[in-house]
């Protein structure tokens, strides 16, 4: 099908070159790469403020930093992962990537606005992080009333506006992707032929529009009520700080579904390749994610529990907050199943997938602990909360962004990386992983609370062992970087379709040409015809493969 | 959507008509209803708001799925204002101090 | 206005990533009433601390509402509804072609959006002058909760405000645009995608003006 000796064409990363061609790019392939320079960027800052975190953990003393340095680190390690790397990485690089191919369209709908979404997220992330220079920012990534609006004398003002101003990005990528999934999608190609990762980055999506203006009204609250004296949250003048909270996690709590939507996407695509069987149960899974997204909204009063929210209204949370176990456990089985007598390909995105799962399982049963009223009272502010969270959001979605990022490198840049190392720094992120955070939850249920730069020396076992963690997490990452950059100048050609997927993205070039099609292609068939498949061809073998049936 | 162009007499109607409703408005806030002068007034405020929405924003002749994204807004801030005052409206009914 | 051929060639204003004008339409409107669904929950955030606090400090906001203008307030509820009809008229002009028709209702529609905001300073103006903005020069006489309604006063009508001057640049926009004869039957996607937007900005105001302005005039 795809043979060697096929026509080249020039590629999206060919003429113009320049930074100026670059930089005012209107091609959703070419944003795409802009933002993921980007979020590298700040995931290398923000794990830069986790590693003195760490290292400050590793004696029960305050000696490394003092208490007011640790808050300001925690604070923008938070602000830093979840606004400027988390929540723009999945659908910022692969969604701006892959969703226009992989519906058939040429393009996002509004390809001016998807540039404008990155120049306001690149503002927004250098206006958010000047308070380094200006004073710091230590209110926690909540920015929890009334301690920001009134008490905090670090800058939270300018942070408010970086973060506020970040959020107009969110909304237009969101905004973009709806109104291309509706309207720009091929002839033939129906809802329900839509790859899994489009149905998952379209219900982020729903989030995005819906969640994200609430949580930027809030934070101009807490700035006007700075800056201006226009008190909102201020108990001096009968203000309910409890509103603030209300606002802020009916947004904040479906944004952690934004982290780990999109991956749960990436990982229906990478699992019905790796099992080369069609999805198992493919409108199920379809569903769940705009039923995660919904139940999302409906959910946020479970981080109040120990605020002075009603009880009365806290059980209901809590209950509610049980049913949004129940879609991700049909996603959950439903992969599960997918992988049940498929013909396993112990390629790379293979050990990617079982990493996700088996994160994604703790973090998320983890969650239903947290869920339950009674509990989540003992185990509030404490480091089994951090596990958990960490365990969803990096465990699951960082993993998930790298698989996505491992399977679609081929596509994106033209090049094959090493086989072997994938599958070591997936293991080392995988280990590394689980001793960081694994102890946590320990230490979280002995009662060490989040957010202090010292404890009692009886928690220091357990708190060296997830620095140490740390550490083979962090070689596994910086490892993953190495061989990615390196693949770029020296890395084999890739072929058109490396991994023998289905899908309208494989049948193109790698890379792809700018408009991506000539001619608009027409839809025949269902999404993950595995049965129909071509057999994967990687460029290099890495190891012996076993023959797979096709 | 359509492409006939509505009439202007259709837009003059609409606009009296929304004249007469904010008239009815100021006016009923003078009377006193107790408890019900508020849910009148909102009353008014979404019968003129659903009236510039189906005729000047076209709605009315608008495909179903720009019907549903137009109500989609207002269903959601039904949620955040549903299980928001779900905690403001119950405090205090467990009898436990603050909460 | 010439006869429609759209297979013929390319329209000229038609984005190479769309297949058909007709495509173009319909992806800019869903596209700003996707748009407008963020702004129902963006204004949302501060009509839930609206209705936490008028819930709490029911007397206070009574109190408060006095305080406001309710003439001044239906004025510019008035200024607005008429504003709103300019802009329907003037996407009507656009879809017929019709220029002068275009350019009288944008500039009116511009006009009734400054006079709106003229209003609002003396408004705002007077509020200085009767130390009912919060913060240091706040009247400490007054009721407690009175200070959080001229906080959301000034949040609302200030977030509002910011969108009409949002409105007035995009209106002048498409008033050049009109005026270089940009639109007709075939293209007139701007136009309407601005009236959309107009017309939420209005929206917004006629629930703005009962719930600020019209707490306490039964109970004075």
């Amino acid at each position: 099908m795809n043979d060697a000796t096929v026509h080249q064409e020039p590629s999206y990363l060919g003429a113009p070159y320049g930074l100026a061609a670059w930089l005012l790019t209107k091609d959703h392939k070419r944003i795409a790469i802009l933002y993921l320079i980007s979020i590298t960027i700040f995931f290398a800052i923000g794990a830069g403020f986790a590693a003195t975190i760490r290292a400050e953990l590793v004696t029960p003393q305050g000696d490394l930093v003092t208490a007011d340095l640790y808050n300001k680190l925690f604070t923008l390690h938070g602000v830093v992962m979840i606004f400027f790397f988390l929540i723009p990485s999945i659908p910022a690089v692969l969604g701006n990537f892959f969703i226009p191919i992989m519906i058939g369209a040429k393009d996002l709908a509004f390809p001016r606005i998807n540039l404008l979404s990155w120049y306001i997220y690149v503002i927004g992330a250098v206006i958010t992080l000047s308070v380094v220079i200006s004073g710091g920012l230590d209110t926690g990534w909540t920015f929890y009333a009334p301690f920001s609006s009134i008490s905090s004398n670090t800058d939270v003002t300018t942070a408010a506006v970086g973060v506020f101003i970040t959020g107009f990005s969110s909304i237009l990528t969101g905004f973009n992707f709806i109104v291309t999934v509706h309207r720009m999608r091929a002839p033939g190609m129906t809802w329900f032929r839509l790859p899994l990762f489009v149905w998952a980055n379209y219900a982020t999506s729903l989030i995005f529009i819906l969640g994200t203006p609430v949580v930027a009204i809030t934070v101009l609250l807490v700035a006007a009520e700075r800056g201006l004296h226009l008190g909102i949250f201020d108990p001096r003048i009968g203000g309910d700080p409890v509103l603030f909270q209300h606002l802020f996690w009916f947004y904040s709590h479906p944004a952690v579904y934004i982290m780990i939507l999109p991956g749960m996407g990436v990982i229906s695509e990478l699992v019905a390749n790796v099992s080369r069987k069609q999805i198992f149960g493919y409108s199920f899974v379809a569903f769940s994610s705009i039923a995660i997204a919904i139940i999302g909204f409906l959910v946020w009063g479970h981080h109040m529990f120990v605020s002075s929210q009603s009880i009365y209204a806290g059980l209901v949370f809590s209950i509610i907050t049980m049913l949004v176990a129940v879609p991700s456990a049909v996603k959950t089985f439903n992969w599960t199943a997918t992988m049940y007598r498929g013909s396993i390909t112990w390629d790379s995105p293979l050990f990617w997938v079982l990493g996700f799962m088996g994160l994604f399982l703790v973090g998320g049963l983890t969650g239903l602990f947290l869920g339950t009223m009674g509990l989540d009272v003992h185990l509030h502010d404490t480091y089994f909360v951090v596990a958990h969270f960490h365990y969803i959001m990096v465990g699951g979605g960082v993993t998930a962004f790298l698989g996505g990022l491992h399977f679609y490198w081929p596509k994106m840049t033209g090049r094959m990386y090493s086989e072997p190392l994938a599958k070591v720094s997936a293991m080392l992120v995988f280990f590394g992983f689980n001793l960081t955070f694994f102890p946590q939850f320990i230490l979280g249920y002995m009662g060490m609370p989040r957010r202090y730069h010292a404890y009692p020396p009886e928690f220091q076992v357990l708190n060296v062992m997830s620095t140490g963690g740390a550490m083979v997490l962090g070689t596994g990452y910086f490892l993953i970087l190495i061989y990615l950059l390196y693949s770029l100048f020296k890395g084999p050609k890739a072929p058109a379709n490396p991994w023998g997927a289905t899908g309208l993205e494989w049948q193109l070039q790698s890379p792809p040409i700018t408009h991506n099609f000539h001619e608009i292609p027409v839809v025949t068939e269902e999404a993950y015809d595995y049965l129909h498949a071509p057999a994967p061809q990687l460029a290099i073998p890495a190891s012996p493969r076993e023959v797979t049936h096709e | 959507m359509s492409h006939q162009v509505p009439s202007i007499r259709m837009y003059v109607s609409v606009f009296l008509a929304l004249l007469l409703f904010t008239a009815t408005t100021v006016w009923v806030a003078g009377l006193d209803l107790g408890a019900l002068n508020t849910p009148v007034a909102l009353g008014i405020a979404i019968t003129k708001g659903s009236l510039v929405i189906l005729f000047f924003m076209g709605v009315r002749h608008n495909t179903p799925l720009t019907k549903t994204v137009a109500i989609s807004g207002f269903l959601w801030l039904l949620i955040l204002f549903s299980l928001g005052m779900n905690d403001y409206l119950t405090r205090g009914w467990l009898g436990i101090a603050g909460r | 206005m010439s006869n429609a051929a759209p297979t013929a060639k390319p329209h000229p204003k038609l984005q190479p990533h769309f297949h058909s004008m007709e495509q173009q339409l319909e992806a800019s409107t869903l596209g700003m009433w996707v748009f407008l669904v963020t702004e129902v929950m963006f204004f949302g955030g501060m009509f839930m601390a609206y209705l936490v606090y008028r819930n709490m400090y029911p007397h206070a906001w009574v109190e408060a509402s006095h305080e406001l203008n309710w003439q001044l307030g239906g004025l510019n509820t008035m200024v607005l509804i008429m504003s709103s009809l300019t802009m329907a008229l003037a996407v009507r002009a656009a879809m017929l072609g019709q220029k002068r028709g275009q350019l009288v209702n944008l500039s009116l529609t511009i006009l009734l959006g400054c006079v709106f905001l003229v209003v609002k300073f003396f408004e705002y103006k007077a509020k200085f002058e009767h130390h009912l903005v919060p913060g240091p020069h706040f009247d400490p006489t007054l009721e407690q909760g009175m200070q959080i309604f001229f906080s959301l006063y000034f949040m609302l009508t200030g977030v509002h405000a910011a969108h009409m001057i949002i409105g007035i640049v995009m209106m002048t926009i498409i008033l050049t645009m009109a005026a270089r004869d940009s639109f007709n039957a075939e293209y007139y996607t701007p136009v309407e995608v601005a009236g959309l937007y107009w017309h939420f900005v209005d929206i917004v105001w006629i629930f703005l003006f009962p719930l600020l302005y019209l707490l306490g005039r039964h109970g004075a």
